[in-house]
């Protein structure tokens, strides 16, 4: 990545932060807000800005940036740039992990067992592909597997609904799924944080093994990269990253497709330098929806997950379009 | 030096042997054409070689580690992939990739690769956008790139024009009298004929002959191998040699 383009990407990151930080519910100006926030007082500004804001906004980065990173992590081992970190069946299963705590009632059993079982659907999904798809086989395998678990983790949520005795719980499931970065506390930073870094550090050494992969997986070997491996590394870390992020945020969607797309011009289309590209465009892009949300319907709860389908979907729509007549 | 050594190489596939009982040396200062006709085993050999295929035997490549292996030999595989729209130079630095992260060589090994396979004019154009026949050049450049003892190349003079497959054919030429060494599957006799020191005859998985060109590639064996007849002349640039007729 340029000098200009990294600078241009953490200017926009720092500045949706910003943003992030100073809107909101609570009626009050920006330099008032940032006075609170940086050295504190006794009024519930100050509790609003870092008890609320910081966790929500931290949120935002943290989740984008897994979705990014995961998105371009995948699209560069598949070689496909429709991949997308749903696409390995880690966010069906937490999905279903976190559909059934809320039926069952699980969910309101201690402050963070919704995000804890969450984690438990993904880490089952993972070990489900890695049983399916194993230290052999293509990537083929590993799409195959994922298409299969995903569509039972969704089966089996549908089923949850279905029989759901209690609307209640029925219509939490619905909005759980949609997506939300409201009502987030530093507990869920926490809770996210360690599989998040160790994610991280699975996907980044791989950087030069996925570049190695733009020339197919016989000449990425004769390269000396061990595909078994990566692949191993690969599902482990976009395991983490998504299982997290999907049980802090629930499910949102399109991050994961769009932010590689956005960044692949200014890395020059080499996959390994996209990573971190990716992960920083991911991170704006989630934190700009998550203000959208705020700005467009204050009152309303409009959900994170629809405002990035909104926007993502048309703006995905115009890069098909775009992309049409250049050919790759 | 020997740079390969094959010996008693069989690689099964599904009951049926693809490749059986293949013994094979390299040396440095070789150019060997591994020349067969089409299901011989010739892709197979060559993948077997660096461990890519299941095989019994022995192979001197295939016992290395990852990292030493792709430092002891570049491979070219024959299907051309290019997944990404990287620039025609950022993909044939691609071959530097098993040297250490700070490679001193590399930029000139990149552009002396440049250089050989005719590509400087187009280093910025994104590889997506090339021909088929530029996208074959600028793939057998990255291969150049890594500037090992030892090339393996399938089929990397099909689809190039004449001009382009004479200078490819030349390099691997001039790679041999450099003294490192280069094993190339073809399709084209009069190429393996021409340029080749030594070739090497595939036919259903066995090695029916292994020589010097003039003397493997005899109107009997051409007949015998490859089912075809073919003029054979001397030439002040060589010897040529023309398939002329299908015999079966």
């Amino acid at each position: 990545m340029s000098r200009v383009a990294a600078f241009g990407l953490g200017a926009a990151l720092v500045a949706l932060l910003l943003a992030s930080l100073l809107v909101g519910p609570a009626e009050a100006g920006p330099f008032a807000s940032l006075r609170a926030f940086l050295f504190g007082g006794e009024g519930p500004l100050t509790l609003v800005m870092r008890e609320i804001r910081l966790p929500r906004a931290l949120l935002g980065a943290m989740v984008g940036a897994s979705l990014g990173l995961s998105g371009a992590a995948l699209q560069g081992y598949l070689r496909n740039p429709l991949a997308e970190p749903g696409l390995v069946g880690v966010s069906g299963g937490a999905a279903l992990g976190a559909v059934i705590s809320l039926q069952t009632g699980f969910a309101l059993a201690f402050p963070l067992a919704l995000p804890a079982a969450a984690l438990a659907g993904a880490l089952c999904a993972v070990l489900l592909i890695l049983l399916l798809a194993g230290a052999r086989g293509g990537a083929l395998t590993l799409i195959l597997a994922g298409v299969a678990i995903s569509a039972l983790a969704a089966a089996l949520v549908s089923l949850v609904l279905n029989l759901s005795p209690n609307p209640f719980a029925a219509s939490e499931i619905v909005f759980w799924m949609m997506g939300s970065l409201a009502d987030r506390s530093f507990a869920h930073v926490a809770v996210a944080a360690p599989f998040m870094a160790l994610g991280v550090a699975l996907l980044l050494p791989l950087r030069r093994g996925l570049d190695a992969l733009t020339l197919g997986e016989d000449a990425a070997a004769s390269l000396g990269v061990r595909l078994a491996r990566l692949r191993t590394m690969l599902v482990l870390g976009v395991a983490s990253l998504v299982g997290a992020a999907t049980a802090v945020a629930g499910a949102v969607g399109f991050v994961g497709l769009v932010a590689p797309h956005l960044v692949r011009p200014l890395v020059g289309s080499r996959p390994g330098a996209l990573l971190p590209a990716a992960a920083l465009a991911g991170a704006a892009l989630t934190l700009a929806a998550d203000v959208a949300v705020r700005i467009v319907a204050p009152e309303r709860d409009l959900k994170l997950g629809v405002m990035m389908a909104l926007v993502g979907a048309p703006f995905f729509l115009h890069l098909v379009w775009r992309q049409r007549g250049a050919g790759a | 030096m020997t740079l390969l050594s094959l010996s008693d190489v069989t690689v099964k596939r599904g009951g049926a042997a693809a490749l059986s009982g293949v013994s094979l040396e390299v040396a440095g200062g070789e150019c060997v054409g591994l020349l067969g006709p089409n299901g011989a085993g010739k892709s197979t050999l060559l993948r077997a070689a660096l461990g890519f295929e299941g095989f019994s035997g022995r192979s001197s490549l295939a016992a290395l580690r990852p990292a030493e292996r792709a430092l002891a030999a570049a491979y070219l595989p024959q299907a051309r992939e290019i997944a990404w729209g990287l620039s025609v130079e950022a993909l044939v630095a691609l071959g530097r990739l098993p040297h250490s992260e700070r490679d001193a060589e590399g930029p000139a090994a990149v552009e002396r690769a440049l250089t050989r396979m005719d590509l400087i004019g187009l280093r910025r154009r994104p590889a997506t956008r090339l021909s088929g026949g530029e996208q074959a050049r600028a793939l057998l450049a990255r291969a150049l790139a890594a500037e090992a003892p030892l090339l393996l190349a399938d089929e990397p003079a099909a689809g190039l024009d004449p001009a382009h497959q004479i200078a490819a054919m030349r390099v691997f030429a001039g790679l041999a009298a450099e003294g490192r060494g280069a094993l190339v599957a073809l399709h084209d006799l009069g190429l393996a004929a021409r340029f080749c020191t030594r070739v090497v005859v595939l036919s259903a998985g066995r090695i029916a002959a292994d020589g010097a060109p003039g003397a493997v590639l005899t109107p009997a064996l051409l007949a015998e191998v490859f089912g075809v007849t073919a003029y054979f002349a001397e030439t002040p640039s060589g010897p040529v040699l023309q398939p002329l007729e299908a015999l079966r």
